[in-house]
């Protein structure tokens, strides 16, 4: 598999108080196309840290990330925005759906930034919302559905504009066992049958096992564990 | 248009919170379509005057007369095009409330100085050829249900006939209307012919109240009325001749200068305005930033994000703005029936929604800049870290 991100020397450091502090030390990573990484770590390793900059939602302090042959670390915040909606799709903790939204207008919030028609639009947002098994509720708005349901939702948000990576920051951390392991299953599916790219941030043991392989990072640094097998 | 439906969401996010500041922006808006109702209303006489036409008044007050024999003097003086006069008769109708300007003129050269007072040709032929004739505005004989060819009784304030009685009677021969709103303002009145009330009355004959004076070339205008005042300087009668806009101004302003007020009072209730929406508009923007930290996630650029903030202000101001004055609207035939017509007509012109436009787009840029501008300057990371 040819590396869809390529990560060399990355260092990110923050300023807190006025101190200086570097969350991640030179991490170099290759992430092959088609891959699906759990990056776990204790807390404060940096494991979101470098999610952020693999999605564009962070600049590094030093180093270069490649992703699909484009240094994402050079482009301005305008560039990294259009690069985001066309090449990313985010899956978070807490689902961040819109609650004043449908899940059907929450789904195509990203297709907005589109050139795509009203009825185009709408049908991408039912073939995503079909993928994830939530057509019939569709119209339902987040507080009426599960969490399990909204965290369908918001992955069917994230495929809608067919990313090559998705990028999924604690996506079981909200949700009770077999749920998880629904939404698990959605990913590796997702990953399998779609070839969607994934990197996933996770304490949980279990939800790593449905990775191809898992990272650790400690204390800022990249340490290879071995790959995974698939559940 | 695509993102209406997102800005609609996020607007009513809060439905008691929103309906209560549409209610205070759709007041505001109400109020800014009647005050300035009120205000063209006033300053309809200015609106509706003519560059080129003149008013000669006696130069120290406008109720003392001037000699009929001024006219053809004023004819005289280059540059004048045609000259017509009036003279106030004071009426009442019926009772003491019922109170209307008349004005005795001769009827061709007043009609043809007020080419905007239309009047049917025959009813026109009517009045000039009839001593005893009069020629009512529409409004008016509407108000009173005044008929042509009716007999219009009128007591006067100031002027008795030769038998010392202050009851006149007129013809009704005609009425006369006008299209611009402005104007329709100034034809709450009766004119009667100068002629026969010049032979009729007890006292004053000879004389008028004031000339309406026509030149040629409107740029001319204020050197032709010093030409005009020094035709009869230093006489027993002497002049002040003014443009009639400047005229009609001063006249409005006896009763108060009502711009001014209007703008008072709508600078303090848009201040108002300013200051109750935009800390709604501020609270709702900082309950949502991890929602705005979603967009931007999502691809929504700084720029595209402030515009959804701004966008929000303008339909919040827009809605409220445009159900004010739509209010306003439907207000007027209520006030102007209340007013019985003794007010020109109240209504909202299309100037007044264009400035209701410009300041519900001028507040809503204010109120909605702050908050827009944090949202660009907010950094996803630390918003979504904020989040959890």
């Amino acid at each position: 598999m040819s590396a869809l991100i390529e990560i060399r020397g990355v260092t990110k450091t923050y300023r807190r108080g006025g101190e200086a502090v570097e969350v991640l030390h030179g991490v170099d990573l290759d992430i092959p196309r088609g891959d699906f990484v759990a990056l776990m770590g204790p807390s404060g390793s940096g494991k979101t840290t470098l999610l952020n900059l693999i999605g564009g939602l962070d600049t590094p302090t030093a180093g270069s990330i490649t992703v699909d042959g484009e240094r994402i670390d050079r482009l301005s915040s305008g560039d990294l925005s259009r690069w985001r909606a066309a090449n990313v799709g985010f899956v978070f903790q807490f689902y961040n759906l819109l609650p004043v939204l449908s899940a059907q207008r929450n789904v195509e919030l990203p297709l907005l930034l589109t050139n795509l028609g009203a009825a185009e639009r709408r049908r991408r947002a039912e073939i995503a919302l079909t993928l994830v098994g939530l057509r019939e509720r569709a119209r339902h708005k987040p507080k009426e559905l599960s969490g399990g349901q909204e965290q369908r939702v918001a992955i069917a948000r994230a495929l809608v504009s067919d990313p090559t990576l998705l990028v999924c920051d604690e996506p079981t951390g909200d949700l009770d066992r077999a749920t998880a392991a629904d939404i698990m299953r959605l990913l590796q599916m997702l990953n399998r049958e779609h070839g969607k790219t994934i990197v996933m941030v996770t304490h949980d043991p279990k939800a790593a096992e449905y990775a191809q392989r898992a990272l650790h990072l400690d204390k800022g640094t990249l340490a290879p564990a071995g790959a995974v097998d698939g559940a | 248009m695509k993102f209406l439906p997102l800005l609609w969401a996020q607007l009513f996010r809060r439905k008691t919170r929103t309906i209560l500041t549409l209610l205070s922006v759709l007041i505001a808006f109400l109020l800014f379509g009647l005050l300035q109702a009120v205000q063209i209303a006033f300053e309809s006489g200015a609106d509706a005057a003519d560059a080129k036409r003149l008013l000669t008044t006696a130069r120290y007050s406008i109720i003392e007369p001037l000699p009929l024999a001024y006219r053809s003097r004023i004819e005289r003086v280059p540059g004048v095009v045609a000259v017509a006069n009036a003279d106030w008769f004071g009426a009442k109708y019926q009772n003491e409330s019922n109170a209307f300007p008349v004005f005795a003129v001769d009827p061709a050269r007043y009609l043809d100085m007020y080419p905007e007072f239309l009047v049917a040709p025959a009813q026109r032929e009517a009045f000039v050829k009839t001593a005893t004739g009069a020629l009512a505005g529409k409004r008016l004989a509407d108000r009173y249900g005044w008929r042509v060819g009716q007999k219009l009784p009128i007591a006067s304030e100031i002027h008795a006939k030769t038998d010392g009685s202050l009851n006149w009677e007129f013809d009704l021969v005609g009425t006369f209307d006008a299209e611009d709103p402005a104007v329709q303002g100034n034809t709450d009145m009766v004119l009667i012919n100068l002629a026969y009330f010049d032979e009729a009355r007890q006292f004053g004959r000879g004389k008028t109240g004031w000339y309406i004076v026509r030149v040629g070339d409107s740029e001319q205008a204020k050197a032709i009325a010093a030409d005009i005042d020094r035709q009869f300087m230093n006489s027993p009668d002497e002049t002040k001749t003014q443009p009639e806009k400047e005229f009609a101004i001063g006249f409005a302003k006896q009763i108060g200068d009502v711009g001014a007020l209007v703008t008072r009072i709508l600078l303090a209730v848009f201040f108002t305005i300013l200051i109750l929406t935009g800390n709604t508009m501020a609270q709702a923007i900082r309950e949502r930033v991890p929602e705005l930290a979603i967009l931007k996630t999502l691809g929504f650029s700084d720029g595209a994000v402030t515009l959804l903030v701004l966008g929000e202000a303008v339909l919040l101001l827009g809605l409220g703005g445009a159900a004010g004055m739509a209010t306003a609207v439907a207000f007027m035939p209520m006030l102007n029936g209340a007013t019985g017509g003794r007010f020109p007509p109240l209504f909202v012109a299309g100037e007044t929604w264009a400035l209701a436009a410009l300041v519900a787009v001028g507040l809503a840029l204010a109120i909605g800049l702050p908050p827009a501008l944090r949202v660009r300057r907010l950094r996803i990371v630390d918003a979504l870290a904020g989040h959890r």
